[in-house]
């Protein structure tokens, strides 16, 4: 399979083998009008299997979304051509509007305009709890 | 200024100082009866409230202030559908210091995030109630003199009492506690509970169903009620209900210095028979209720 090469874009690549629709739809890639690739189960050294997705135009995207949903991701920002910048991703501390608490005694179940807010609180299990409730998120 | 939502936001410190504190007004009310002359508290009952609200306002008009507020959301705009954010600016401006009841879970952080003035969280949900968690420990530090080497016994509904949870979190702080954990099956502390202050802190505790075998080891009995709603079937309530009620017959293998207590109101799982045994301390936490809240306040206004 031949997929061209970008000018001017991103290329999401280590996504874990199966989640590249997940972040796909969690980044709105539908409704751009430039050219996206989501390539699945692409052969990978280091993974065995993984999903890329190519986006040819550089975009704002959401680091701590992307580190919450796959934290073994890497961002590379192409220009002209060529890799400007590599980045990985790190689990992030806290996450804003990303996830919805699901605790139906939460405060944010009957103020709609509270941001949800989650906060890490086990790194080794990659537990993250809801700043007002602590409930577990879902 | 600083709130308190949560009793984990307070250091083991801070806690031996409003205990001090507390302990200081007990015993010299006279010294602390202008501490806040001039300030007011907003008590902000958004659900109905017998001790707390009480407790709150008697303690600020202890210490000289005033107090404002409501006692039931139906009295509030709230009825009216206003946020929690747009309720708390409004008070901010004729209050000095909130104490705050919510039904919902993070009412009063949400709260402390809009207001320059402190909030303390007077019960929000099945959540957090650290002031009820300060009362019990003022109350255990004046029955027993220590924190440390005890032997403290949980009985009844252990996995959705909110007062024992936060006591759990408040007592695992301190060295060589022992936990002993009564309750039926249905009803036990949760084990994400069990892993963050137990095991993970490496602290002794047990769990049994018969309060009957645990209770010659316990220094401390905090009793709560077991609830009907809390069952998934009606026989297995009735098959339990009556073993965790606390009965004269069932203290007599106690220590004859233990302490029990209640978080209050209780229903029938304390008899009234053991309201006159001299171990009773479940009413001296209700007066013991008012003097940390006193510090407390203090402590939030930075009154010295």
């Amino acid at each position: 399979m031949i997929i061209g090469q970008i000018k001017d874009g991103i290329v999401l690549d280590h996504i874990t083998a199966g989640h590249g629709m997940t972040l796909y739809n969690f980044l709105g890639l539908d409704e751009l009008e430039c050219q996206v690739a989501l390539i699945k189960n692409a052969d990978s050294v280091k993974m065995g299997k993984k999903d890329i997705i190519k986006i040819d135009r550089v975009i704002d995207l959401n680091m701590d979304a992307l580190g919450y949903l796959d934290p073994g991701v890497t961002v590379n920002i192409i220009k002209d051509g060529k890799l400007a910048k590599r980045e990985n991703l790190d689990i992030p501390q806290r996450i804003e509007n990303v996830i919805k608490c699901k605790n139906p005694r939460c405060i944010t179940t009957v103020e709609q305009e509270l941001p949800h807010i989650f906060t890490l609180r086990d790194r080794e299990n990659r537990v993250y709890r809801c700043l007002y409730c602590e409930s577990k998120a879902k | 200024m600083r709130s308190l939502i949560d009793i984990q936001e307070l250091t083991v410190t801070e806690i031996d100082e409003l205990i001090a504190v507390a302990n200081d007004i007990i015993e010299n009310p006279g010294k602390y009866s202008e501490k806040c002359k001039g300030k007011i508290l907003a008590t902000l009952f958004f659900e109905p409230s017998t001790r707390t609200r009480l407790s709150f306002e008697s303690a600020m008009y202890n210490l000289g202030g005033n107090v404002l507020g409501f006692s039931e959301a139906q009295s509030s705009s709230s009825a009216k559908g206003e946020s929690v954010a747009d309720t708390i600016r409004t008070v901010g401006y004729y209050a000095d210091i909130i104490a705050m009841r919510h039904p919902k879970e993070g009412a009063p952080m949400v709260a402390s995030m809009n207001t320059d003035i402190p909030v303390i969280n007077a019960g929000d949900g099945g959540h957090n109630h650290p002031t009820q968690t300060l009362t019990d420990l003022l109350t255990i530090q004046r029955e027993k003199g220590r924190f440390d080497n005890i032997t403290i016994g949980f009985c009844g509904d252990l996995k959705f009492g909110r007062t024992v949870h936060s006591l759990i979190g408040a007592m695992s702080r301190y060295e060589n506690v022992k936990f002993v954990l009564i309750s039926p099956e249905e009803l036990k502390v949760p084990e994400y509970i069990k892993q963050t202050e137990f095991v993970a802190k490496n602290l002794q505790y047990i769990e049994t169903t018969s309060l009957e075998e645990a209770m010659p080891d316990l220094d401390i009995l905090y009793m709560t009620r077991v609830q009907r709603e809390r069952f998934f079937n009606e026989q297995d309530y009735i098959r339990l209900k009556d073993s965790y009620i606390l009965t004269p017959q069932k203290l007599e293998t106690a220590k004859t210095d233990l302490c029990i207590m209640h978080p209050l109101p209780r229903v029938n799982e304390i008899s009234v028979a053991v309201d006159s045994d001299p171990r009773a301390c479940y009413f001296k936490q209700v007066n013991n209720g008012k003097f940390i809240r006193m510090a407390l306040i203090m402590k939030l206004l930075e009154v010295k």
